[in-house]
């Protein structure tokens, strides 16, 4: 076992670590606003918006990440540069970087699975606690944002968690994409030293830790509602 | 100055059916401020659809609403079916049309206290202080003070029900409607809910109550309604309608509840 490379290599190390945190925090954040809108359409709106959100779910769901990455960096990304202006724009050291397909991709990509987990959780709130929402003239914006969807939320947290989790374990995809993420570091530090094992070791205790975290900040937030079992 | 209305609860000739099955064929009510109404009657006789049509949690096919003066508006569609022709006065009115529930329907991810002050803050917007304040001297009156930063799921049915009564109590409701409020309760707990109630009637709120408790609703009543398929079989004063009933269906009902 050699480690020596280590202290070399800490800075790359740590911005890779960051990269993989940001696409996961970004991925997470995002991909939740816009579940709780998939399941919503799911559960409560017009046939043909129920449709929609159902295939896009299916979509989603049904397809692996990594070509849902590629299709979007080597199709989409292929055609960004033909829009007008938008070379030139202040869009551009975003749009042009790997990191920016690998965030919307996961986005899109953790959307759908977290939509099927609320729109079960949505459904599961008891009716009787939405009609006394009702009973007391609560309106239905109010009635979402104060019982429907934190009730929802709270019976879904340990699913939520794990989706999360699940997510973090996708993003080595974005080195695919030049992303240079913590699996990226390992890559470059085999090619530098000819090492295949020790840096692979290296992250994998930064991805157990990761989860560590993860799990127990959520913890902690299911604990804030005890639950008699 | 509009003069203060007599009339608390104004319903004339309501009407509700779900397909085919008409479950209420034309009920009319006028509560006065202070009244307490009981609607007694068999399961299946419409009590509690005609309770849930007063706040709109049923929408009624045909009917007159007014509450504290003021009239549902109501439109018809092609069927000639009556809908509200604006929600957001429905939603003003039944802040003054607190409702109990049978199953409690507490909130079950806020404590008791948080369940109390959610409507009073995020629908009359209260401020959190003022809220509590008065929260905490309702959970006083119901007996639950200590049980104020408990979830519901570790109360007692009882200790539920009168969490949900301080809740509804704390709108400072104009009419309080009841909903078999001690239907869903071990024997044992019944008596601490009906002692709540009791109290309130005493202080003389308007409560609509839909109930099984039948020496319960001849004490606290001013006026009792006996429901039969959808229709007043009987109504008076609890001395008429349990005492000497002009139908023989009541008789027959409150009789058998007597032996």
């Amino acid at each position: 076992m050699d480690f020596s490379w280590i202290a070399q290599y800490a800075p790359l190390l740590l911005s890779g670590a960051w990269q993989t945190v940001a696409l996961l925090v970004i991925s997470v954040v995002c991909g939740f606003t816009l579940a709780i809108g998939l399941a919503l359409a799911q559960v409560s709106s017009p046939r043909w918006l129920k449709l929609l959100a159902r295939g896009y779910c299916g979509f989603f769901r049904g397809t692996p990440l990594l070509i849902q990455l590629w299709l979007l960096y080597y199709g989409v990304g292929s055609l960004l540069p033909m829009v007008p202006g938008l070379r030139g724009s202040f869009l551009w050291p975003v749009l042009r970087e790997g990191f920016f397909f690998a965030a919307v991709s996961f986005t899109l990509n953790h959307a759908a699975y977290q939509a099927e987990i609320l729109r079960g959780a949505l459904l599961s709130v008891p009716k009787g606690e939405l009609e006394a929402g009702r009973a007391f003239g609560m309106t239905p914006a109010l009635l979402l944002r104060r019982i429907w969807l934190p009730r929802a939320i709270r019976t879904a947290l340990p699913s939520i968690t794990g989706e999360i989790v699940l997510q973090l374990k996708s993003t080595p995809l974005a080195f695919t994409v030049t992303v240079m993420d913590l699996y990226a570091v390992a890559y470059k530090v085999r090619q530098d030293t000819l090492l295949v094992y020790e840096p692979l070791l290296v992250v994998t205790v930064f991805y157990v830790c990761l989860t560590l975290i993860l799990t127990r900040v959520f913890r902690h937030i299911e604990h804030q509602v005890p639950i008699r079992r | 100055m509009t003069q203060e209305p007599a009339f608390a609860l104004e319903v004339e000739d309501v009407h509700k059916s779900y397909g085919n099955n008409e479950v209420l064929k034309g009920i009319s009510m006028s509560a006065r401020k202070g009244d307490v109404i009981s609607l007694i009657g068999s399961s299946g006789a419409g009590k509690s659809t005609f309770l849930r049509c007063l706040n709109f949690l049923e929408q009624p096919d045909r009917g007159r609403f007014i509450v504290n003066g003021e009239e549902v508006a109501l439109k018809a569609d092609k069927q000639g079916r009556l809908h509200p022709e604006n929600w957001r006065q429905i939603e003003r009115l039944r802040t003054g049309l607190s409702m109990v529930f049978q199953s409690f329907n507490l909130w079950a991810h806020m404590t008791v206290l948080q369940n109390v002050i959610e409507a009073p803050m995020h629908v009359l917007g209260q401020n959190r202080r003022e809220a509590t304040e008065r929260a905490e001297a309702l959970l006083a009156k119901v007996g639950l003070f200590d049980k104020r930063d408990a979830y519901p799921a570790f109360l007692s049915g009882g200790q539920q029900q009168r969490a949900a009564i301080a809740r509804a109590l704390c709108m400072e409701p104009s009419v309080m409607l009841f909903d078999e409020p001690t239907s869903a309760l071990d024997p044992e707990l019944v008596g601490e809910v009906l002692k709540v109630i009791r109290d309130l009637a005493e202080e003389g709120r308007t409560m609509i109550l839909v109930t099984h408790e039948m020496s319960f609703a001849r004490d606290v009543s001013d006026h009792v309604m006996f429901l039969h398929q959808g229709r007043v079989e009987e109504e008076g004063t609890p001395e008429k309608v349990f005492g000497s009933p002009d139908s023989a269906r009541c008789r027959d009902f409150t009789a058998n509840l007597r032996n």
